[in-house]
């Protein structure tokens, strides 16, 4: 508490005065933090489009996709060393998924903290479903992306067996008899959805760009990306599994 | 009208708490809530028993002193103050439900009696343009668009109730912050001190043990004032511009 | 020295500081004569503020930044919730940017006037003068009035004056000023120059010596009873009509700092002058705990009747025009619905008393908008009174685009507070009282858009250039708790809530605070006559004595506990009732928000007696249960010629 000296008072410690907390830098505000989800965030929804168009490949035919894949790995060769520009797209993906829950882990504690009793009864005002989705969906999502890498990059959990073709792994992995794999793949982008939907609207919400006569566009980019990023996803291993595609 | 109450009591801030039911009969429907809350009060004292606790002052809607979570949202179920809810928004026979704001910057003193002194520090952080009395020069020397003082006065209509704080599903204050980040930073007189004040108040909201934003809105759709809810994102502008100037 | 049945009266007194010569020169005068006191001693010097509503906050702002040491002191959570808060209308200030025949003269001139020359010239011309400087300093702060597209400010004319003088933000300006002054006290605050102390209620004053030394202050969460020592003592703890139960003042609005200085030497003046406005939100029911004023400018385009007959209960758009009686039209010919604040209400009274009253209880008129609809169209009437139509709804559940509102007047503002002099010093050395607490700038009725002007003016200008002819002289003798005038002071404050919590009666303190509420609107209200008066008198002495013998409190002192906050502020109010009345039957005349019956035209309008009443009525407390000591304080006008108003 704080008491400052008068000769001719007796100043009181008070409970409600002066600013007595430890200040902090703003680099570590919530704001930040937030910030940097939004940029790590915004990383990774360019890298799902794109990686969504590569996906689509699939409706082309074997040769395609996996000309498409294999050239992913020798862009910029030879003005960088040969799987060059692939591990620099991993160390930046790695980064911001990295970023992208360090921050989410401190702000989901800190408001965990911020409210220590919770309601007996608490209604919701006008929130969107999706919003209520983020932390657990989050969680959700970074499970099945570290399936995802260890069926369909490593190759290591290869239910329909191994191959050196990433279309053969994509067609292996799906077919019908492994319906507990596609029904799991299925869920978790549905999950990605949700999480796009709100995270996309929060993002640039916080990186500054909301305002009131924009809010409606927003949110409309927002449930735009979140479905063509959805039904993207959803196809080539819903094609397989339906014979579509194999 | 009929009415069970459950209440929230509180002895006070190391007390645990309950909620304890009590009935009122022939409740008026154009009553306001604070109003049947004096009834209640009334017959808890004739009975004995301990009236219970609930911040209130002006009851016209403006000074922010009062403010309950009412069936689970804050100041009930209509857009207002506790004191401007009437009756007649809720049934014979209903059961309502009363709690205090909950946040570990609002500590509970009594009952439904919180403390807020965290938004007095916030703004003694930099919500506040410095002049001194007697500096000013003449009111005309700053003519001012009017778009930008109507969106200076929307924001600066916030009466400090702590809705906002109580509907937060991570009980962030960052509609209050932001309101007075807008307000001042709207204004001419507010831009000298604008890129430090964004940073002193986040600091100070955030040592408060205040939660982060996560741009939900339940802020803004209960607030009786209306405080839009892209004040968030002026104060998320200017705060990242004073990072980028390495103002911290 | 002469006495009678109810009061003693003593030797008249005179405000010493104000200066004397031309009217415009006095407060360079003041502030030329007044001693200065160095920036390097201020440090050493230290001001108790008590209430943070404009007067306290921008007081504690400036006087803080002057660098003296400012302790802080509200009864709510924070200071900014002040009841300053709730003024909506505007503040008024010369600063004739409408070009249309403004100045500091006219302001001055049009103040004494509507205060019913019952104000002090010198007073009133300082705050004229002040005026200007007020909204230059709120617009530096940050307070966002409405402007114009061209960026400029915008200004309306207020309360029936013939230019546009009052600064405003919306229906909001009260919350906006209080804001920035909030603010500045904030800054200060983090500068360590004001010490705050929120939820502290003062309940005694320390005069040591006869001077105004400290206070004790009871800690409302831990019920802690501090005492605080300074070098002088600022009181800016509002108005008192919450005397009258129900008024649009807030909750917590007591005269308990007022009144314990009162009691302890400082004179009470003028407390009959009371003012009632006319449109409020009527009474729905005796639940009912305070009032909600309508903006007067709704008397613009709404027109003002009750039913013909008594006893009407149909709806009111079934009643016929013929049988319709308008009846500020009707006597009032000239101004109609937009006669004077005074006049509005006692008519409505009047109406209503008659029998013809509307809603429930018979206690409200219609304020029709049925003709403004008609004429102007319902877009026009929404886009100008939208936001009250939708207040008035919220609270009555009626609408009142389809059916006419119901209105009636509310006590609003009180007129009279602790006397003071020209330093706004009051009759305790050390003491100063700032704002409504005070008497001094608005004579028998206060103009609209006034209020706001006179806090702010004391706040940020008058007080800091007075106090430092006084802490000139300081830092006065250290004192610490045991002092003996202190040990006294805490010790009436403890035995007094001891005495409060042991009663254990059978009635809660606020049946007590309505009843003596009932009694003060029947016979100190709007009309008052002497067989009221007395009757009143009468009544509230027995009240206070049941008070005392059958309140119940309940709970500890040791503790959150607001059913004992409220009796202490009860206890005061049923003194200061008697004083009311006591007051409002000496003055035998009829002046501004004060009306008696006995002194009225022939056709019922108000009469002042210039040639006798012509003072400031201020008294001195007696004893407890002895008769008080009336001191005249002698109104001189050398500037504005004393006519009577005429509204007809």
């Amino acid at each position: 508490m704080d008491v400052r000296l008068n000769s001719n008072l007796k100043w009181q410690a008070v409970a409600n005065s002066t600013l007595t907390k430890k200040r902090s830098t703003a680099y570590g505000s919530t704001v930040a933090l937030k910030s940097a989800m939004a940029a790590s965030g915004a990383i990774l929804v360019l890298y799902l489009i794109a990686h969504m168009y590569g996906n689509l490949k699939v409706f082309a035919g074997q040769e395609s996709f996996d000309g498409y894949a294999h050239a992913l790995r020798e862009l910029g060769y030879p003005l960088l060393p040969e799987h060059g520009f692939l591990w620099v797209f991993r160390i930046v993906l790695l980064a911001s998924v990295l970023i992208h829950i360090y921050s989410a882990a401190v702000l989901t504690i800190r408001a965990r903290r911020a409210r220590e009793h919770r309601y007996v009864v608490k209604k919701r005002v006008q929130r969107t479903y999706a919003s209520y989705t983020m932390r657990w969906g989050g969680v959700l999502i970074a499970l099945f992306v570290v399936f995802h890498i260890l069926h369909l990059t490593v190759n290591s959990i290869a239910p329909g067996g191994k191959s050196d073709s990433p279309y053969e792994r994509l067609v292996n992995g799906f077919q019908p008899e492994f319906w507990y794999v596609t029904l799991f793949y299925v869920l978790s982008v549905i999950a990605v959805g949700f999480h796009l939907r709100h995270g996309i609207w929060s993002g640039m919400a916080t990186l500054g760009v909301n305002k009131a006569s924009r809010q409606g566009k927003i949110n409309a980019v927002a449930v735009v990306i979140a479905l063509v990023v959805t039904v993207g996803f959803l196809l080539p291993p819903l094609a397989v599994t339906f014979g579509l595609v194999s | 009208m009929n009415i069970t109450l459950r209440v929230w009591r509180q002895k006070g801030r190391d007390d645990e708490g309950r909620m304890v039911t009590y009935k009122l009969t022939d409740v008026s429907p154009d009553m306001s809530f604070l109003e049947m809350l004096d009834v209640l009060n009334e017959k808890l004292t004739l009975e004995n028993e301990d009236p219970v606790a609930f911040d209130h002052d002006c009851r016209e809607g403006i000074c922010g002193a009062c403010g309950v979570v009412i069936d689970g949202e804050a100041h009930g179920p209509e857009v207002t103050t506790t004191c401007q809810l009437h009756m007649r928004s809720f049934k014979d026979g209903d059961t309502i439900t009363v709690e205090p704001w909950r946040a570990k910057a609002f500590p509970v003193v009594k009952d439904l009696v919180v403390d807020r002194g965290s938004f007095d520090r916030i703004i003694q952080a930099g919500g506040f343009i410095s002049a001194p009395t007697g500096t000013a020069p003449d009111a005309h020397a700053n003519p001012i668009p009017k778009p930008d003082a109507d969106r200076a006065f929307d924001a600066a209509t916030c009466i400090g109730c702590g809705a906002c704080v109580a509907a937060c599903p991570n009980a962030s204050s960052m509609l209050f912050t932001a309101a007075k980040v807008t307000h001042l930073g709207m204004l001419p007189q507010g831009q000298p001190e604008r890129a430090s004040r964004v940073v002193n108040m986040i600091n100070q909201q955030d040592a408060e043990d205040f939660g982060g934003c996560t741009n939900i809105g339940e802020c803004a759709a209960v607030c009786p004032k209306g405080i839009p809810l892209d004040t968030i994102s002026q104060l998320n502008r200017d705060l990242l511009g004073s990072l980028s100037k390495g103002i911290s | 020295m002469s006495e009678n049945d109810l009061y003693i009266e003593g030797a008249p007194i005179r405000d010493e500081k104000a200066p004397e010569g031309p009217i415009n020169e006095r407060w360079d005068k003041r502030r030329f004569s007044a001693k200065l006191v160095n920036p390097a001693n201020r440090r050493k010097l230290s001001v108790i503020i008590v209430g943070t509503g404009l007067a306290g906050a921008a007081a504690a702002a400036t006087m803080g930044e002057a660098g003296y040491n400012v302790l802080s002191f509200c009864y709510q959570d924070s200071p900014r919730r002040a009841h300053s808060i709730a003024a909506q209308g505007g503040i008024n200030a010369a600063k004739n940017y409408r070009n249309d025949g403004d100045s500091i003269h006219r302001l001055f001139y049009d103040t004494v006037k509507g205060g019913d020359f019952r104000s002090r010239e010198s007073n009133v011309y300082r705050l004229a003068q002040t005026s200007v400087e007020i909204i230059d300093q709120c617009v530096a702060q940050g307070v966002p009035f409405a402007r114009e597209y061209g960026g400029l400010l915008d200004n309306r004319s207020f309360g029936g004056v013939q230019v546009s003088r009052t600064f405003y933000a919306r229906g909001q300006t009260g919350q906006q000023l209080l804001i920035g002054a909030y603010q500045a006290q904030e800054r200060q605050i983090a500068a360590g120059t004001v010490q705050m102390n929120t939820r502290h209620e003062m309940l005694e004053v320390i005069v040591v010596d006869g001077k105004a030394r400290g206070i004790i202050a009871r800690d409302m969460v831990t019920g802690e009873i501090e005492t605080h020592f300074a070098d002088a003592v600022v009181l800016a703890t509002g108005g008192y009509g919450n005397v009258f139960f129900l008024s649009t003042n807030a909750m917590g609005s007591n005269v308990t700092a007022a009144w314990r200085a009162h009691r302890k030497g400082a004179h009470f003046a003028n407390p009959c002058y009371t003012q009632i406005h006319p449109t409020c939100i009527p009474v729905s029911g005796d639940y009912q705990s305070k009032l909600t004023l309508m903006s007067e400018s709704l008397r613009n385009d709404g027109r003002i009747w009750v039913p013909k007959e008594g006893d009407d209960t149909r709806d009111p758009r079934q009643i016929p025009e013929d049988e319709r009686d308008y009846y500020l039209e009707r006597i009032y010919p000239a101004f109609g619905n937009l006669v004077p604040r005074d006049i509005a209400s006692r008519a409505a009274k009047n109406v209503c008393d008659e029998g013809r009253g509307v809603g429930p209880g018979g206690l409200g008129v219609y304020l029709d908008f049925a003709d403004a609809i008609e004429r102007l169209g319902m877009d026009a009437v929404e886009a100008k009174y939208g936001n009250l139509f939708d207040m008035y709804q919220r609270i009555t559940g009626e609408n009142p685009y389809e059916v006419p509102m119901r209105i009636y007047p509310a006590v609003h503002y009180t007129m009279g507070g602790l006397w003071v002099d020209y330093d706004l010093q009051s009759s305790i050395p050390g003491l100063f009282v700032t704002g409504e607490a005070n008497f001094s700038d608005h004579g028998a009725n206060r103009l609209g858009a006034s209020a706001l002007m006179q806090g702010l003016a004391d706040g940020y200008f008058v007080l800091p250039n007075t106090i430092n002819d006084y802490l000139a002289d300081g830092p006065f003798e250290k004192l610490d708790e045991s002092h003996p005038e202190a040990v006294k002071a805490k010790e009436q404050v403890t035995s007094r809530i001891d005495k409060l919590l042991s009663i254990n009666g059978s009635r809660t303190v606020d049946s007590f605070h309505k009843e003596l509420g009932h009694i003060m609107w029947d016979y100190c209200g709007m009309e008052r006559n002497e067989e009221g008066l007395r009757k009143a008198i009468d009544l509230i002495r027995e009240l206070r004595a049941e008070f005392w013998r059958d309140v119940k409190v309940l709970g500890t002192n040791e503790e959150f506990n607001q059913a004992l906050e409220k009796a202490n502020r009860v206890a005061d109010f049923l003194e200061l009732g008697e004083l009311m009345c006591i007051d409002a039957l000496h003055r035998r005349e009829s002046c501004g928000g004060h009306f008696r019956a006995e002194s009225q035209t022939e056709d019922g309008e108000a009469l002042r007696h210039d040639d006798e009443f012509a003072y400031v009525a201020a008294w001195e407390f007696g004893g407890t249960d002895s008769k008080p000591v009336l001191h005249k304080e002698a109104l001189e006008y050398e500037y504005v010629e004393m006519k009577q108003r005429s509204y007809k």
